[in-house]
């Protein structure tokens, strides 16, 4: 293969793994702005959070521990996330939407906050729970690191997909995001069904947190402002709301942002994102994925 | 008021009115250089309280009576700052010139993103404004006239106490000024209800640009203050978390209350002042307290009321708790009526 092509490769490659760790925090937005029309800004110190867990979890246990990690991460994750939406969102629910707004950008700096009061500011090195192998497949190297996280990830998607899909709280999430007031009235348990929706969402950002820890090999308590910027803007370009928009959103976004990084120049990392969601916001406001909706009086 | 107004008592009543205010500000003005200007560290804060009163307010315009999320007002203040710095670092020209140029500038930008933009609706707005705020910031950092990642250094330190004071007044006076005439009304038309706005012959996109370039400007001159008074203009100081400094001081001091933002902006940076000794916990402190007014007072402290010239006057007082007081035994009415299950 000739020199540009493998370079083009590695960096679709790269991209795709950066692209599914967006996705799965890009999912928790999604899911959480269908069913309550919110842009909960603390998503992505919940994915701080759970990539912190992960990493006492794995002084606690060892460097091999990944799935304990990966699952008390989740679990722990989603726990915070549903204590946040009960203390701090359902009071709110029907207080002017930027009172809500303005409570999650709160929750996000006291969660920033007292994570770096507990850990202190500076990176923390993140165990090595997978010993990395490096494979060449015609010149691009994907290491085992790599097909760990894309495969995590795609799995993790793959379960969100079937249980929003197929099972009956799944049928009644997307009931609820279609019409809260008229699931009510067909028995739905509402609260419990968007406490449900922040506790998945929330799970999925924690494993992706302990992916990215491995990836990266530091975590530190101010990781999640960006990543979940731009996860959020993911989310917006596939059309919010939409899952399967999410992961295609966080996939296109992890690719450009590769190529940027790999053809431009990285001083550009951040601003991709802003861009991509300018032209997407001109061209399409609703989003590659969103139903078209009627706008009511 | 019973008595028959007309025009000419009403213009004599309103020039009074004005005639105290002036007297009021530059009073307020007069004590505050007196008690504290020989305490250089109390006169600094001072400037930072009318900076961040000027960017608080400028904000509440958009967000309070337009009803436009804007989360990028540090972008705006960010190419006021650099555009007043270039000029003074390199051009030499007059300090009020360069403000004066770098807030258009910055309400030009506003107006470039604003046209775009104001097309989409709530959310999606904010987060293309947050956007753009970024972008500017990159750009900040990649370009050579900006300094790249070390900023100006070096910008001479031309902010004090007496410009500060004085444009933040300007500043509050234009904003009121404009939301109390016909202008101000259109757009709290659209923040009420956008669709029924335009049905009324509003032009709701002219009034938006309108006002997020106003906002723009107004933070582009904020910024050329904060530039001169820090002596350095750096892409550090413009990030998001900026932004949200001044999200905070609208919301808290109550979107829609002009009155509210300046309290809430003087009252926030003295407490920030107040924490610094504190450097770990004082943005937990923060972020409780904002959280915290939130959830007992979603319509922030003053919400959406204005503290006014008559509300100063004690002839009025009596009268202010007896509409308190009646407001309270309704409030407490109302509740029980809930409770019976009367919603």
């Amino acid at each position: 293969m000739s020199e540009a092509l493998v370079n083009f490769l590695q960096q679709l490659v790269n991209g795709l793994q950066l692209g599914s760790i967006y996705a799965l925090i890009a999912l928790g937005y999604t899911m959480v702005y269908g069913i309550i029309r919110l842009i909960n800004f603390a998503h992505g110190d919940v994915y701080m959070v759970g990539a912190f867990i992960g990493f006492f979890v794995a002084g606690w246990l060892g460097e091999a521990a990944i799935i304990p990690a990966l699952l008390l991460a989740m679990i722990g994750a989603a726990l915070l996330g549903v204590t946040i939406e009960r203390l701090a969102y359902r009071p709110l629910r029907s207080a002017p939407r930027l009172a809500a707004l303005t409570t999650a950008i709160g929750i996000s700096l006291l969660l920033e906050n007292l994570v770096r009061l507990y850990v202190g500011p500076n990176f923390l090195a993140y165990p090595e729970m997978i010993k990395r192998v490096n494979h060449y497949f015609g010149g691009v190297l994907i290491s085992n690191v790599y097909m760990i996280v894309f495969g995590t990830a795609i799995v993790l998607m793959a379960g969100l997909q079937y249980i929003v899909v197929k099972t009956k709280a799944g049928k009644a999430m997307r009931a609820v995001a279609f019409d809260k007031d008229a699931a009510r009235l067909m028995g739905i348990n509402v609260d419990g069904i968007i406490s449900l929706t922040f506790a998945l969402g929330s799970a999925l950002a924690a494993a992706a947190g302990i992916l990215v820890g491995i990836t990266y090999g530091r975590i530190d308590p101010y990781m999640g402002i960006i990543p979940g910027l731009k996860a959020f803007v993911a989310a917006v370009i596939g059309g919010i709301g939409s899952i399967p928009g999410a992961m295609v959103g966080g996939l296109v976004m992890g690719i450009a942002e590769q190529m940027v990084v790999g053809y431009i120049s990285s001083s550009l990392r951040d601003a991709v994102a802003f861009f991509l969601l300018i032209i997407i916001l001109l061209i399409k406001p609703t989003g590659l994925f969103a139903e078209f909706t009627q706008e009511k009086v | 008021m019973t008595e028959k107004l007309d025009r000419k008592t009403i213009i004599t009543k309103k020039m009074s009115r004005n005639l105290i205010l002036i007297g009021l500000i530059l009073g307020l003005y007069a004590l505050l250089s007196f008690s504290f200007g020989g305490n250089a560290y109390y006169m600094r804060i001072l400037t930072l309280a009318s900076i961040n009163v000027m960017l608080g307010t400028s904000l509440n315009l958009i967000l309070g009576y337009t009803g436009q999320l804007n989360l990028g007002h540090a972008g705006f203040m960010a190419v006021g700052a650099y555009t007043a710095a270039i000029l003074t670092t390199s051009y030499s020209t007059p300090f009020f010139v360069n403000l004066f140029l770098g807030a258009l500038l910055a309400g030009f930008i506003g107006l470039l993103v604003g046209l775009p933009t104001l097309r989409l609706r709530g959310d999606y707005l904010a987060i293309a404004t947050l956007g753009f705020a970024e972008i500017i910031r990159v750009t900040a950092l990649n370009l050579n006239i900006t300094g790249g990642a070390l900023g100006i250094r070096g910008v001479p330190y031309l902010t004090n106490f007496t410009w500060a004071f004085f444009l933040a007044a300007i500043t509050v006076w234009i904003i009121v000024n404009f939301i109390n005439s016909s202008h101000g009304r259109a757009c709290k038309a659209i923040r009420e209800d956008e669709i029924a706005a335009e049905a009324m012959g509003v032009n709701t996109t002219y009034y938006k640009v309108l006002v997020f370039s106003m906002g723009a400007f107004f933070a582009g001159l904020a910024g050329g203050l904060f530039g001169h008074l820090l002596t350095i203009v750096h892409p550090s100081s413009f990030t998001f978390l900026k932004s949200i400094e001044y999200l905070v001081i609208a919301v808290v001091g109550g979107l829609g209350s002009i009155t509210g933002s300046v309290m809430a902006a003087i009252f926030l940076t003295f407490l920030s002042e107040a924490l610094r000794k504190f450097t770990e916990l004082r943005m937990i402190i923060y972020a409780g307290a904002l959280v915290l007014v939130m959830l007992l007072r979603p319509q922030g402290l003053m919400g959406g009321m204005e503290l006014q010239l008559e509300h100063l006057d004690p002839r009025n007082w009596k009268g202010y708790l007896e509409n308190f007081k009646n407001r309270q035994v309704s409030k407490l009415r109302s509740k029980r009526g809930d409770r019976n299950g009367n919603t």
